[in-house]
């Protein structure tokens, strides 16, 4: 059988012989001719009004062709950047424009632009844009946000309030009344910058005489894009054209319409040339979104045996300066943390307020990460503070497998698993037991392990089209097309936009057992806005779910095409007909049999076709599913710390991952290497920081600590499969559980390393210093 | 970023480069790796006007004994310091150091020389070069004239060359039998600036320390010994509890700073640390 002989396959990525060898076309490496470069002057000022702006020196530098300012280009700006519902349709925010018009906002933010011959005069005459400021007093910090008095960002909002949600069921008060063990926490997720190793990069070229805009960047929504361009700009949909060519990474930074695909754009309609604008990498960490930026604070109540009933916690979102186009998908953490456990009550508040940093926005996780992190930590406080093993607490709260499917107090039903089963694996391969034994035997020398549990769940496959657009605002689903030519090759469009993730490999898998054409003969295309129809892109973990299912039905439309013209050619009746391995025959009589080569060509040749049927062989799926997939695992991190450094050494990291039917189990792996690593450094490594005066401390890579392999432990990987009923292969998602994950098995590790200090939490990231001075906070006396 | 506008000159004998840096005043920098400067430049932190290029004068990548001492060319690389047979035999801590600097690109590029000159606090040669009581032979218009790296580093990005001066060679007494050091660096990543780091030289005679020397990284404004340190442990037994008690005094004297990887408190501590693990580590081998 062919079938299930490609997918389950480790196959190499075919998109890897062109990125190992430098050949990939990313946007910089487009070949353009008459190229104008543009350079964007950016604000110094966290928050002030601009009250002049003289480009006269910078117009009159050698190379330039043009300067423009905010106010210049208003009355061309159709609307202002587009901001979706993401769970809080009713949330105050305010118009946000490409360009500064009187005021600023954050450090970073866009103030005029600089068209130049050449890359070098743009950057010489934007230092002598001169912008006059009246600074404004800043605000960096969420709660002082909405104190009284606390200066305003927006007028038109009225305060740095823009939404004060509940999202609660069941009784609290009961669970509240009903607990043995209240216990009250304050986690904090930091600012983070999600460094795609590609930052980003816009070509806008506007044929003046066809009247046709096409833009090249490097974002991971090029369908989303072409129809905010065209309404943006007033240019018809039609005459727009988006290409997301080479992508190097994205993380949920290029998930949205950014201020320079418009700029790129209207300069090039206003000089008749291709504009080029390509961000440096300290531009990099201040104008492009950063993720996280959150305090939560919870309220737990539990039984002395370790029964969780309910939780309250208040989600505090840092919008930073506006409300980004996802910039509220992280309230979805609020939706999700209920996590892989049954409790009776939860109330929720989720409140987002606007400070002067640069917007936040979907960073890997979005808003799941936060959820587990939470609902993690919070079964290890519960395990501290009953003394409970941390493994008993989450056998104890689980949702078994006799209760799926499973619906949570708020509403969404998880389509499938086991979660004891990755446990009991992930506690095996670390011999928990053994560890224990071993951490008090050295707690005894005066050496700290310490070991930490995730037993996380994930929603993904984003998703079905009736939650989706009443959550988020936008119906989503999957798409492909697949297409047999003439000599019997295939050609896949998808709807997708993979930025790293192999979709062109395991695509072609997916295609390759359907029609039994060789894999090597599929070409998998996306990221490009004329080659199909409309597309979803790529976010949340949800392309193999939806868009990977959309090529198995779109091949399985044409397979059935072909088996039609199989019998034709065969003169066999329909019923009689089976295809397998990519030929077609009358049953029992395999010998004598029409390969899809064959029936390929008599699909063209269309003589030869059943009377009544269209040529070609070609099929389109809009694939949208019955329920979002969950994926589930167990990671354990075992952690030593140098008791007079504060330094956390890992020592392993075991992660056991469900992510149902697994396409190409080393892509796989390769997801879930990246996600611990990002991971790994929130908990240990990343944060930007900013000063009380609203400037970024942590703009470039010496300041920003993003780990790198040498910093790492080699992760020890294995998999349950529990194929999703939602979808035709059985797929979930497995682009972000690694970090999703990894954060809270770091930090739960750290905390159970220092609970002879009395140690009850560690805020992210762990550093040295801070781990440090929490062990000698008493002296360095032990509880 | 890309650069402010430069021009660029490449002189083939180190008298050419020094008559361009005396035509050019203090508009010109030296460029040797780039590893340091370049970045500076690309971020237009530093805008020198001229670059004067000495990257391929012949005879300044080096690495030889002779009299008595181990001299090492300007343009001697952190990578072949790192691998130098000579320098693993002779000046471990040298070696040693060398491997922690940077990633293998910085290793590759960046030169001795350039380090010494660049003088950044929290660069890992100086504090080394101070451990080893190193003399930078330098050229200038007026001739040659030999620093003591106790002289040489002034202050944060400061050495005491001057605008027309090159770093031509750095000369470490060969140790005698019996020396040996090494490098402790701590940082939170694998390639990051060490937040604090110590270079220690002992020299052990039967069962006393002879010798020691320890420079400090990331203490102050520029590197620093630690001579409380050497006082305690200078013809002391090395036990223990010697050892333990000397590097007590390994913050003494220091201005440690305050930034994103750490405060003063911390760097003080750290200093502590790493002097009793270097002391234990060399002490470990008599």
């Amino acid at each position: 059988m062919a079938i299930s002989q490609m997918v389950g396959a480790s196959i190499k990525r075919r998109e890897d012989p062109r990125l190992v060898t430098g050949t990939g076309s990313y946007v910089d490496d487009l070949p353009q001719t008459a190229i104008v470069h543009m350079v964007v002057v950016r604000s110094t000022d966290p928050h002030a009004r601009i009250t002049g702006i003289d480009t006269t020196r910078a117009k009159e530098a050698d190379g330039v062709i043009a300067v423009f300012t905010g106010k210049e280009l208003l009355s061309e700006f159709g609307a202002p950047l587009p901001v979706t519902d993401c769970f809080v349709p009713t949330k105050k925010y305010p118009k946000h424009y490409p360009l500064a018009i009187d005021k600023v906002r954050y450090v970073g933010e866009p103030v005029a632009i600089v068209l130049a011959s050449s890359l070098s005069a743009a950057q010489d005459a934007a230092e002598r844009v001169e912008v006059r400021y009246e600074s404004l007093p800043p605000v960096v910090d969420i709660e002082k946000a909405i104190e009284k008095g606390a200066p305003v960002l927006h007028d038109e909002v009225g305060s740095n309030l823009s939404y004060d949600v509940k999202f609660a069921a069941g009784d609290i008060e009961a669970a509240f009344r009903e607990a043995e063990v209240k216990i009250t926490q304050r986690l904090i997720q930091q600012r983070l910058i999600p460094i795609a190793v590609e930052p980003r990069g816009v070509v806008a070229d506007y044929r003046t005489w066809a009247r046709k805009l096409t833009i090249w960047s490097s974002t991971q929504i090029p369908h989303f894009v072409k129809v905010w361009a065209a309404v943006i700009l007033g240019i018809p949909e039609s005459d727009v054209r988006v290409v997301a060519p080479e992508v190097g990474g994205g993380f949920g930074s290029k998930i949205r319409v950014y201020p320079e695909e418009i700029l790129t754009a209207l300069a090039s309609r206003r000089l008749g040339r291709p504009v080029k604008w390509i961000e440096d990498r300290g531009e990099n960490t201040k104008a492009t979104h950063h993720g996280r930026s959150q305090i939560w604070d919870v309220e737990i109540a539990a039984k002395r045996d370790g029964t969780v009933l309910g939780i309250r916690p208040t989600q505090w979102l840092d919008l930073g300066a506006y409300c980004s186009q996802f910039g509220t998908f992280q309230v979805l953490g609020m939706l999700v943390a209920q996590g892989a456990y049954k409790m009776k009550a939860f109330d929720g508040r989720a409140v987002g307020v606007f400070t002067n940093r640069t917007p936040t926005d979907a960073y890997r996780g979005a808003g799941r990460p936060e959820a587990t992190y939470l609902i993690e930590r919070v079964m290890d406080l519960v395990a501290r503070e009953t003394g409970v093993d941390p493994v008993e607490v989450r056998r104890k709260n689980f949702v078994r497998v006799e209760d799926q499917p499973f619906t949570t107090l708020l509403g969404l039903t998880y389509d499938s698993g086991d979660y004891r089963i990755t446990l009991d694996r992930a506690l095996q391969m670390v011999d928990y037991q053994g560890l224990r034994r071993e951490q008090a035997e050295k707690r005894k020398q005066g050496k700290y392990l310490g070991i930490g549990l995730s037993t996380y769940i994930e929603i993904c496959g984003l998703g079905p089209a009736v939650p989706t657009q009443a959550a988020v605002g936008v119906s989503l689903w999957g798409m492909s097309v697949v297409n047999v030519h003439f000599t019997g090759k295939a050609t896949v469009i998808i709807g997708s936009s993979p930025h790293g993730q192999g979709h062109e490999t395991t695509y072609a898998q997916v295609a390759a057992d359907v029609l039994g054409i060789p894999v090597e003969d599929i070409d998998v295309q996306h990221g490009d806005t004329a080659i199909g129809p409309m597309g979803m892109d790529t976010y949340g973990s949800r392309s193999t779910a939806l868009d990977g299912n959309a090529v198995h039905i779109s091949a399985m439309k044409v397979q059935e095409k072909a088996r039609k013209i199989a019998a034709h050619l065969l003169e066999a009746a329909e019923g009689d007909v089976v295809y397998e391995g990519g030929k077609a025959y009358v049953k029992g009589t395999p010998s004598k049999a029409v390969t899809i080569q064959e029936i390929a060509v008599a699909a063209f040749q269309t003589s030869r076709l059943p009377k009544g049927m269209e040529g070609g062989l070609e099929a389109t799926t809009f694939f949208d599913p019955t329920n979002f997939v969950w994926p589930f695992g167990a990671h354990i991190a075992v952690v030593e710390i140098d008791a007079e450094t504060g330094a956390t050494r890992i020592l392993r990291y075991v992660a056991v991952d469900d992510c149902g039917t697994r396409i190409n189990p080393m892509v796989v792996d390769g997801q879930l290497h990246g996600g611990i690593a990002q991971g790994i450094g929130q908990a240990l490594f990343e944060e930007a920081v900013y000063d009380e005066a609203g400037q970024l401390r942590t703009g470039s890579l010496l300041d920003y600590l993003v780990p790198t392999a040498a910093d790492l432990p080699s992760f020890e990987l294995e998999a349950t499969i529990t194929p999703s009923p939602v979808n035709p292969l059985g797929t979930k998602g497995i682009g972000e559980a690694g970090t999703i994950a990894s954060s809270p098995a770091i930090i739960n590790a750290i905390v159970d390393a220092l609970a002879p200090f009395g140690v009850k939490d560690v805020s992210m990231p762990a550093t040295p210093e801070k781990v440090w001075q929490l062990m000698h906070r008493n002296g360095g006396t032990k509880r | 970023m890309i650069p402010a506008a430069f021009d660029y000159v490449v002189p083939r004998t180190l008298p050419e480069a020094v008559a361009e840096l005396v035509k050019r005043g203090q508009e010109a920098k030296v460029l040797a790796g780039g590893h340091s400067l370049i970045p500076l430049m690309k971020l237009r932190l530093s805008t020198p006007s001229f670059l004067v290029d000495i990257g391929r004068i012949s005879n300044l990548n080096y690495i030889r004994e002779e009299d008595g001492h181990v001299a090492i060319g300007a343009l001697a690389t952190h990578h072949d310091i790192e691998f130098s047979d000579l320098l693993k035999k002779k000046l471990p801590l040298l070696s040693g150091a060398a491997a922690q600097i940077g990633d293998p690109q910085v290793r590759n590029r960046g030169t001795i020389g350039g380090a010494a000159s660049h003088a950044d606090p929290f660069g890992d040669f100086p504090a080394c070069l101070l451990a080893l009581d190193a003399e930078l032979k330098v050229v200038g218009p007026k001739g040659e004239r030999n620093i003591a790296a106790r002289d040489f580093f002034v202050d944060t990005f400061t050495s005491a060359l001057e605008p027309d001066e090159i770093v031509r060679e750095i000369r470490i007494a060969t140790p005698p039998t019996g020396s040996t050091g090494t490098y402790l660096k701590f940082s939170r990543r694998s390639q990051d600036w060490a937040i604090v780091a110590v270079a220690a030289q002992v020299t052990v005679s039967g069962h006393n320390v002879a010798n020691v020397a320890i420079g400090l990284t990331g203490m102050g404004s520029r590197p620093l010994r630690a001579s409380g340190v050497e006082q305690a442990l200078r013809g002391k037994g090395a036990h223990d509890e010697d050892i333990r008690a000397a590097a007590e005094r390994a913050a003494e004297g220091t201005d440690p700073p305050q930034d994103l990887n750490g405060s003063p408190d911390y760097r003080r501590h750290l200093a502590q640390v790493l002097t009793r693990r270097a002391l234990e580590q060399i002490t470990a081998h008599h």
